[in-house]
């Protein structure tokens, strides 16, 4: 159960006071609630409706905004440029999301076996770059990528290698993935971290007694009593990766060819609404993505529940 | 999990054998994560000779550092400082009305019975899956149509509404505040409002912190929304500047004397960061291990 869902079960079980006292009916709640409420539709709700009654118009030469009901959809179903960089999302998650979590739930369980010397130094440094804007990540890592003057073509050069071309067709998705591992591992490690300080003492020692190491301890023990949390880390991984705009927007003027307009789904967007004028093909395109981002979520977050009440 | 439990989590004494190949192990992967921050600092102190001559990971020949800040402040007629300025006031501006609004819904949801508020809970809650960048495009159409793009309202207006701070809110509502003390308070005669603000805020100021501290942060490193909403050099923050001014570095020419002010420029713009990180990281965490921030 994720977190989210933990607190839908609490709102519902919540002994409020009024539960003994039905008779004294207030308005207060509705005045507390009322300005989230109030800017929360306008500023979701509305949007969201906007653009659905947008994507369903095209602007043409002649009569100006015409309706056109599902045909940006269709056409969107049948636009390879969208499919090829969902393709590169879809990669992202079977390649990148992977390494950074197994990269953060093996610094997790490291930092909390209490056998590293200077952990709280070392759980720090690991976070830190969670810290910083994605703009500056990605332009930082865009100057080492760099094959003249980058600073891993420096350190290839200065053990006598020839450098890899970072930046080439082949590599410059695999240099995207590394910037968002570098930038996320540690705060996916602070999630997973957070929740094994909570797994009761009680649990290890009785493993402990029964002479399990520390391996069998983490693979028995703590990884099952973390799931939830390895669960929210994948499934807000999965919606960072639809998001990916910085990095191709970034990075475009240093391999213009290869990160073309279409390279990721969102940056293609963008492209389509701001450099091509198509704001109502954007509009079905943004609708595309959100919708099937948030059934991505909830499609994992249904059937990975429902194995743990069967197991 | 409550924003309390990080509070929990020094229970265990730490006396176990330390193990020298795990410490080896970590430190080394360390070099990775620390190598960028090391790189940063060393380069805003070269010139751009040297910035391309010298290796990264050492000091360049000349110590360039305040001549790089005197170029970054003056270059086209004092932009960066502007930037700075707005991304500091739209980062206060977001982040103290997304407390404010998240604060008293949260509290309302966590300490009342009222009709509709579990369904008005669940849309709310199903709204922490709507991907930021997704909406964003949907709310600049939206703006564009009111004619409230590249006005510092386009950036605000939808940073304040954070349903994520709501929910770590009223979590920690539902254990921070106690009933007997509403209760006696009720007796007493106090209004509901006079309850929450004279009661419940204090109660809440530790998870309002956390939230106000993640909220300003994801503001201030906020690129997409602001790229859309705003075409106003004077108006930008300071993500959009840098990457704008990076964009005509590498567009090559004349202009690769920025490399240097844009390395700079980057170096002073993350420095707030890093100081709020190492000092109130207590808050960062136990933010974070209360269910992830939407990023």
């Amino acid at each position: 159960m994720t977190a989210i869902s933990i607190a839908k079960r609490r709102v519902t079980e919540a002994p409020g006071p009024t539960r003994r006292r039905k008779h004294r009916s207030t308005t207060a709640p509705y005045w507390f609630i009322a300005p989230f409420l109030i800017l929360f539709v306008a500023m979701l709700l509305v949007p969201i409706g906007y653009a659905l009654y947008l994507s369903l118009f095209r602007s043409q030469i002649i009569g100006g905004q015409v309706f056109v009901g599902i045909a940006n959809y269709v056409q969107a179903i049948g636009d390879s440029q969208l499919w090829t960089g969902v393709g590169r999302v879809l990669l992202y998650l079977v390649i990148q999301v992977p390494i950074m979590l197994a990269l953060a739930l093996f610094f997790a369980l490291a930092l909390d076996s209490g056998r590293v010397r200077g952990s709280r130094f070392v759980r720090l440094m690991l976070f830190v770059p969670y810290a910083i804007p994605g703009v500056i990540s990605t332009l930082m890592w865009g100057y080492f990528y760099g094959h003249d003057f980058g600073l891993i073509a420096q350190i290839f050069r200065a053990v006598g290698l020839n450098p890899p071309d970072l930046l080439s067709a082949q590599n410059v998705l695999g240099s995207m993935m590394n910037i968002s591992t570098w930038q996320y591992v540690g705060y996916n490690m602070i999630i997973i971290y957070s929740a094994l300080r909570a797994v009761p003492v009680e649990l290890y020692e009785s493993a402990a007694l029964d002479g399990a190491g520390q391996w069998r301890l983490a693979w028995s023990v703590k990884i099952p009593q973390v799931r939830n949390s390895i669960l929210l880390c994948v499934v807000f991984s999965i919606i960072g990766s639809f998001q990916l705009f910085t990095e191709p927007s970034l990075l475009n003027p240093l391999s213009p060819v290869v990160i073309n307009t279409s390279y990721l789904p969102t940056y293609y967007a963008y492209n389509l609404a701001f450099i091509n004028q198509q704001s109502n093909y954007a509009a079905a395109v943004a609708f595309i993505l959100g919708f099937s981002i948030m059934i991505v979520s909830y499609v994992v977050q249904v059937t990975t529940q429902r194995r743990a009440l069967r197991g | 999990m409550t924003a309390a439990g990080i509070a929990k989590s020094q229970r265990r004494p730490r006396k176990d054998r330390k193990s020298t190949i795990l410490t080896v192990a970590l430190w080394t992967c360390c070099i990775y994560f620390i190598a960028p921050f090391v790189w940063l600092v060393l380069a805003s102190t070269k010139n751009d000779t040297d910035l391309f001559n010298t290796f990264g990971l050492w000091v360049g020949k000349t110590f360039a550092f305040f001549g790089n800040l005197g170029t970054v402040f003056s270059f086209e007629n004092g932009s960066f400082g502007l930037w700075l300025l707005n991304s500091a006031f739209y980062a206060v501006a977001s982040a103290v009305g997304a407390v404010i609004l998240a604060t008293l819904a949260g509290y309302a949801f966590a300490k009342y019975r009222f009709a509709g508020r579990r369904a008005i809970f669940s849309v709310v809650l199903g709204a922490i899956m709507i991907p930021g960048t997704a909406l964003a495009l949907p709310t600049y159409f939206l703006f564009a149509n009111l004619n409230i793009t590249n006005t510092p309202w386009a950036v605000i207006l939808p940073s304040v509404v954070n349903p994520f701070a709501l929910y770590l809110i009223m979590v920690y509502a539902q254990d921070a505040v106690d009933e007997s003390l509403v209760e006696a308070a009720r007796l007493d005669g106090a209004s509901e409002f006079r309850i929450f603000w004279q009661i419940a805020v204090r109660l809440l100021a530790p998870v309002m912190v956390t939230v106000l501290l993640l909220a300003l942060v994801s503001t201030w490193n906020n690129y997409f929304l602001p790229l859309i909403m705003l075409n106003q050099s004077t108006l930008y923050p300071v993500t959009v500047g840098l990457a704008q001014w990076a964009a005509s570095s590498n567009a090559g020419g004349g202009a690769r004397v920025l490399f240097s002010t844009v390395i700079t420029g980057s170096f002073i713009s993350i420095l707030p960061l890093i100081v709020s990180f190492l000092y109130l990281q207590r808050y960062w965490q136990s933010g974070l291990s209360t269910g992830g921030v939407k990023g």
